[in-house]
């Protein structure tokens, strides 16, 4: 079956490129335009027992995608093939239910001011927080719908946006259909009397219904749950302000132990910025807003919605993969302040090239609740998961909260401070320091108290010439709890524009386990070619966690040959 | 064997693909401008050259290459006209720290988000930092992947050679 598909696919692809180069016949894609992109990821596996890397039947995994769009005018058209053969570690085995296919392709028609789609396409409103579908391959996420899409804008300043669709479950479809709506009114394109005011002020409005088969549950369930969000962006001068609100009406979901309170987040920003200063303060409390097209959907299953972790994305391995934080939707509240000052270029302190400083603080917090089932949260939630009447609780709500009600329990702390100088013209020095407080119980299910986590990073650029440079980090994590203490050490040098090679080391000295105390040594070889990339790499990869925007996915263990290609054209 | 004749497929389609036609023209999707208001990506123009960056706050070596290029960005534009476009694919997680960001390290570039990266699929990028070259007429001559010290000078080069009006090919 996947062979024919592949072959039609590949068949289509080149009558495509057939008919491009054929310029003087007369086919319907005279002019028209081909294009794509190419991306693989491959993974040998040994045995590694004493690192806990999973055995691998198959002893490999690969995941590869290609996209091709076809455009002429305004039109355009396009397919993604994916294939798992199987899966690589880490990614949902349903990946592998099909091993190769088109789960993704569209027609549009896109002109000024009007553009439809059918078909697959992606979506955000606002900050997302009502709604979000979207792609992040290296997560395994892919909440795309598959329906209809028209964006028009009547006159200038008005936006709006209506869709219906199912959204992509692995191999399937979700059993539920969204139907959404969004209007954004951008005052300064409509009033020319605003179109140069250093006042710029936008307002949104976002509509969406979701509909779903209650089934035989034995309680009744709402078919049809519907959610909205208003949003604001006001900027003035150097001062900028943004705020949204988001409701969900009672929406009962394995989540939220099928209970029919309301759920509602908001989310706030404030920044002040001029040159050579910036700083951003947010805040974000959500509650019950797992909102999913399928009521019994887990995991980063069907979302509708999109919750961002306000935390600093951190960048470097030891930072970034043992204690990231996850957003928790059922509840959480959380405030950020970012700060990035450089320090001018020829004063004493900046040096004869400015020095860069960047401080971020990030708290998350659990959100005070009251359960009406029982004193106990414990307790009231194990009651709400049997699923039957409680006189307690008689419209089974659950529990009672607020949006400003922060909780004892900590999520979620991170301080840290980066410092980043040019010394000379060929060499650059980047210092980290970064304090992580984890709650590594609700967010990696370890019994274990918090994670307290001290965190040094410095990082070195040499430029030896015009192609040649050296670049190295050496890490260092300290910590009592779960695995202990780590270091990581980084070679990598570059010659361009073609060629990388990377060593790299990490030892985790500190594990109260003796045997457990184990090195992950691996070395990478990289050769780039304008937009096509191939790297090659032999080692132990460690444990950890992967995110991207406050979403993520759980690395295991490997050791072995990893291959890796991405190509656009 | 099912698995190798996809995979050779597959890495078929991969090759024939370095033999893909340049010289499109940037498509037109809708991203935001930094206010938060709507901007067309048709609407990128230059009398020169231009450089398109898909760059993110999280991503190291975006970073190095554009701060980089900040350094003698002032003489890349007096000697060639170029403009340089940074798209950033922060999501609604980061994309509120942009401004700050790129006015803390003071940049010269015209900064648009794709917080959806409705951008980043149309221009078929497939990860961070991705630079391509247009020329004056706005076809797209060129695309690099990934970012390593140096390769700011190969860009350069190209974009002299683009301002003199030759093929870069």
């Amino acid at each position: 079956m996947f062979n024919k598909l592949l072959k039609g696919f590949v068949l289509t692809t080149f009558i495509f490129s057939g008919q491009l180069h054929a310029q003087e016949g007369g086919g319907i894609l005279d002019g028209a335009q081909i294009h794509g992109n190419f991306d693989l990821y491959a993974q040998q596996y040994n045995r590694d027992s004493i690192i806990g890397a999973p055995i691998v039947p198959e002893k490999s995994g690969i995941n590869a995608f290609t996209n091709l769009i076809v455009t002429k005018g305004k039109f355009s058209a396009g397919t993604r093939l994916e294939s798992y053969m199987p899966p690589v570690q880490g990614f949902d085995p349903r990946f592998g239910e099909q091993p190769i296919g088109i789960p993704f392709r569209y027609a549009s028609f896109d002109d000024e001011g009007l553009s439809i789609t059918v078909g697959n396409f992606y979506e955000q409103f606002g900050n997302g927080l009502i709604l979000r579908a979207y792609e992040e391959r290296g997560l395994g996420i892919d909440n795309a719908f598959d329906g209809l899409r028209v964006k028009y804008t009547p006159f200038r300043g008005l936006h709006l946006k209506g869709l219906i669709g199912n959204q992509r479950y692995y191999w399937q479809k979700s059993d539920g259909i969204v139907r959404a709506f969004d209007t954004e009114v951008q005052f300064n394109e409509m009033f020319s009397a605003m179109e140069s005011s250093a006042l710029r002020f936008t307002i949104g409005g976002s509509f969406v219904s979701k509909f779903q088969q209650a089934g035989n549950s034995s309680l009744r369930l709402p078919e049809n749950v519907a959610g909205g969000a208003g949003r604001f962006q006001l900027n003035y001068k150097n001062f900028g302000f943004m705020g949204e609100y988001a409701f969900i009406a009672n929406d009962p979901t394995r989540d939220n132990k099928y209970i029919y309170r309301n759920g509602q987040g908001i989310f706030l920003s404030a920044t002040y910025s001029r040159k050579g200063f910036g700083i951003n303060v947010s805040a974000k409390s959500i509650d019950n807003m797992e909102f999913r097209s399928d009521r019994e959907a887990g995991f980063n299953d069907l979302f509708i919605n999109y919750l961002p972790a306000l935390t600093r994305q951190h960048t470097y391995n030891l930072s970034a993969t043992l204690y990231p934080y996850a957003t928790q939707p059922n509840g959480e509240i959380g405030l950020q302040g970012d700060l990035i000052y450089t320090i001018p270029r020829g004063s004493a302190i900046g040096g004869k090239y400015g020095t860069t400083i960047q401080i971020n603080v990030a708290l998350v917090n659990s959100m005070e609740r009251s359960y009406y089932a029982h004193p106990n949260a414990d307790t009231a939630i194990a009651l709400l998961e049997q699923q039957t009447y409680l006189p307690e609780d008689p419209k089974r709500l659950g529990y009672k909260t607020d949006l400003l009600a922060w909780g004892d329990e900590v999520y979620y702390r991170d301080y840290n401070i980066e410092i980043d100088r040019k010394f000379t013209k060929n060499f650059k020095l980047k210092g980290s320091y970064i304090y992580q407080n984890y709650n590594i119980e609700l967010i990696q299910f370890k019994v274990s108290p918090n994670v307290e986590a001290h965190i040094g990073v410095l990082e070195g650029l040499h430029k030896l010439s015009r192609k040649h440079s050296i670049r190295w980090e050496a890490q260092a994590l300290w910590t009592e709890q779960d695995q202990g203490d780590w270091v990581f050490g980084l070679i990598e040098y570059g010659y361009s524009p073609h060629w990388i090679v990377t060593v790299l080391n990490q030892y985790n000295y500190g594990n109260k386990v003796k045997d457990l105390r184990v090195n992950y040594p691996t070395a990478q070889v990289t050769y780039v070619w304008r937009a096509h990339r191939l790297s090659i790499g032999y080692g132990r990869q460690r444990a950890g966690i992967f995110c991207v925007g406050g979403v993520c996915r759980n690395v295991p263990a490997a050791n072995g040959l990893t291959l890796a290609i991405t190509s656009s054209f | 064997m099912k698995y190798f004749l996809t995979l050779a497929s597959i890495t078929l389609l991969g090759i024939s693909s370095l033999f893909a036609q340049d010289g499109r023209k940037i498509p037109m999707v809708e991203i935001k401008n930094i206010d938060g208001s709507t901007f067309n990506t048709a609407d990128i123009k230059n009398d020169g050259p231009i450089i398109i960056s898909f760059w993110a706050t999280w991503c190291s070596p975006c970073k190095r290459e554009l701060n980089t290029i900040a350094e003698d960005f002032i003489d890349w534009q007096d000697d060639t006209g170029v403009k340089l476009v940074a798209i950033s694919i922060d999501d609604a997680r980061n994309m509120h720290k942009v401004k700050p960001y790129i006015d803390g390290q003071a940049w010269e570039y015209d900064v648009y988000l794709d917080p959806n990266a409705d951008f980043k699929r149309a221009m078929n990028v497939n990860n961070v930092p991705h630079t391509f070259l247009v020329d004056n007429d706005g076809n797209i001559v060129w695309q690099h992947n990934s970012y390593q010290p140096g390769d700011e000078e190969e860009l350069y080069d190209l974009v002299v050679r683009l301002a003199a009006g030759e093929s870069i090919d």
